[in-house]
């Protein structure tokens, strides 16, 4: 009778398992391992006939024959090294604000204000810099009043304009992972320090710096990420000169119906992304899976 | 430097200084989307030209305000139906994974949970054309050996959700999981010696504990299928959502009607995160989108 009963149980139990696997293996099977699979075989094949395919590295080629692609690629990847950069040494002193400066009401009132610009999408942000910064635009209007120019300048379409949007865009998931971070320091640590000499400086760099290192990992692999991946925001502020890899995968995919060589420059993408995730990991000695919950 | 330490006067007023300049930063887009709106102009840009409801309200040619424009009302309504089934299937989905994840035991678990992180970290626009080559390619064999015509898999809304879906569950199972990990299981112990059932345990103790995220996973997920962009432009068919139909008329020179469209959205998504403020704790609030 009671083996009955366990027997019953665990076959109960099994069943449960299944059920609840069955979803999470269809979604990460169907949606992201084997369309991945798919793409890996499109990017190393070639047409050599109207349907008729062969293996082939032509598309990996292509990329390192043709300037303009590789040029892309190191350009995409350098301006979002530096997008990163300067999202951290903006989202720095605000973090430390909010986490070490303010209490009570004020603090939660800084900290929503931190979050309400990334309730709008992208799309609305974006409109907003562009009618600040286009030649009609507000700044310009507003130079020629103050009579900083005499006519109204072009701000839109440079790097610079990218990266403003590239930072804006990215904010708050570097102020986010700071902030927890930060939280999480003993003030008293800063207290000692301060008593035994320290200056502001060298407790940054010695105390606050380290100990908030996991945050700024993970603040700087997610921003990293989305910015190299953004095709709105390059598109929309940097116009026909943005040249950033996303805008190449897409005119392949969808403009011109090359999806080889649209798969291999997905797969350079990812590979890149992969690659300085998996660096940032390595150098600061974060584990992805805890890293991902942080941010 | 801390509260509890002398701060020198010059270091007070820069703090003060750099927080005035950053949150200007951050809300002067905002602002002058919401500003622009209102100006009875045919671009949104200054000279300022008096203050007008048209770009809402307007049914003149030329100056067709939101309500009239039946093209971005559509995109406006594609995007809620989108972002309703992504809601429903991420939620679903993700509640599943998270039971998974805390109150099972089974082997390659721990790169089950580690793979179901992966989305996040692949850029929105290989998740897409990913999606897209693999559909087609299920549509294309489908076709070839019976003959059959699965439109489902061709670009369009239902490719779209499930692009949206792909990633947005993700960060519903993270959300539902850290819920469930604070879980008291010996609260479901003494409803079992009390002789409930494992339904009845479920719908009066766990589910209940669960609400709060469940409902912020729900707000996360649709406010993201929302905004999607990049997934979303590679899967993309005949019907655009709003995002999608957005971007295309920036790109042909935008009219007030967009910032009216944008003011709208914003006072949307204030509503349902203030809504969601009020009801939850701090502690429950879900990541970060």
């Amino acid at each position: 009778m009671s083996t009955e009963v366990t027997n019953q149980n665990q076959l109960q139990a099994r069943l449960i398992l299944m059920l609840l696997l069955a979803p999470a293996v269809v979604w990460l099977a169907g949606l992201v391992l084997l369309p991945h699979v798919e793409l890996a075989i499109l990017s190393l094949r070639a047409r050599v006939a109207p349907r008729v395919y062969e293996p082939s590295f032509a598309q990996y080629l292509t990329f390192i024959e043709e300037p303009l692609y590789w040029h892309t690629f190191v350009r995409t990847a350098v301006m979002s090294i530096l997008a990163t950069a300067i999202t951290l040494l903006m989202a720095f002193p605000i973090a430390w604000t909010i986490a070490k400066l303010v209490r009570g009401r004020s603090k939660a009132l800084l900290f929503v204000l931190c979050l309400i610009p990334f309730w709008v999408s992208e799309t609305v942000r974006t409109l907003g810099w562009m009618i600040l910064l286009r030649e009609s635009g507000v700044l310009p209007d507003l130079l020629v009043t103050l009579g900083v120019t005499p006519a109204p300048v072009e701000m839109l379409y440079h790097d610079a304009t990218i990266l403003v949007g590239l930072v804006y865009t990215s904010m708050l998931f570097m102020v986010i992972p700071l902030i927890s971070a930060l939280e999480s320091l003993d003030d008293s640590l800063i207290e000692a320090a301060y008593d035994l000499g320290g200056n502001g400086w060298s407790i940054l760099r010695q105390i606050v710096i380290p100990h908030a290192a996991p945050g700024i990992v993970a603040g700087c692999i997610v921003v990293f990420m989305l910015t190299l991946g953004n095709y709105l925001t390059p598109t929309l502020l940097g116009g026909k000169n943005s040249q950033w890899f996303t805008e190449q995968i897409y005119t392949q995919f969808i403009t011109r119906f090359n999806w080889e060589q649209g798969a291999a420059f997905g797969f350079l993408l990812l590979g890149l992304s992969t690659a300085i995730v998996w660096l940032g990991l390595r150098l600061s000695g974060q584990k992805f899976g805890e890293v991902m919950q942080r941010s | 430097m801390i509260l509890s330490l002398p701060r020198p006067p010059w270091l007070r007023a820069s703090t003060v200084i750099y927080g005035v300049i950053f949150f200007a930063f951050l809300f002067l887009p905002l602002v002058v989307v919401a500003v622009f709106a209102f100006n009875d102009a045919p671009y949104p840009a200054p000279p300022w030209r008096g203050f007008t409801l048209a770009w809402f309200l307007g049914t003149t040619p030329g100056q067709e305000g939101l309500f009239a424009d039946t093209a971005l009302l559509g995109s406006l309504w594609t995007s809620v139906v989108v972002a309703c089934w992504v809601t429903v299937l991420s939620v679903l989905v993700g509640t599943a994974n998270a039971f998974l994840i805390e109150r099972t035991q089974f082997r390659g678990k721990q790169a089950l949970s580690l793979l179901m992180l992966a989305p996040l970290v692949i850029p929105g626009v290989i998740l897409g054309i990913s999606i897209l080559a693999f559909a087609s390619r299920i549509a294309n064999l489908a076709d070839d050996l019976w003959g059959w015509e699965l439109e489902f898999l061709r670009p369009g809304l239902p490719l779209v959700v499930l692009g949206q879906f792909a990633y947005i569950v993700s960060i519903a199972t993270l959300t539902i999981t850290a819920r469930l990990k604070r879980f008291d299981i010996t609260l479901e112990e003494a409803a079992y010696n009390l002789g409930a059932s494992r339904a009845a345990v479920l719908t009066t103790v766990t589910l209940p504990y669960l609400q709060p995220a469940l409902i912020g996973a729900a707000a996360i997920s649709f406010l993201m299928s929302f905004e999607n962009f990049n997934t979303t432009l590679m899967l993309v068919g005949s019907d655009s959502p709003l995002t999608v139909m957005m971007y295309g008329r920036m790109r042909e020179g935008a009219t007030p009607v967009l910032n009216a469209v944008s003011l709208f959205l914003m006072v949307a998504s204030a509503l349902l995160a203030l809504t969601l403020l009020r009801g939850a704790k701090p502690s429950d609030a879900p990541p970060s989108s």
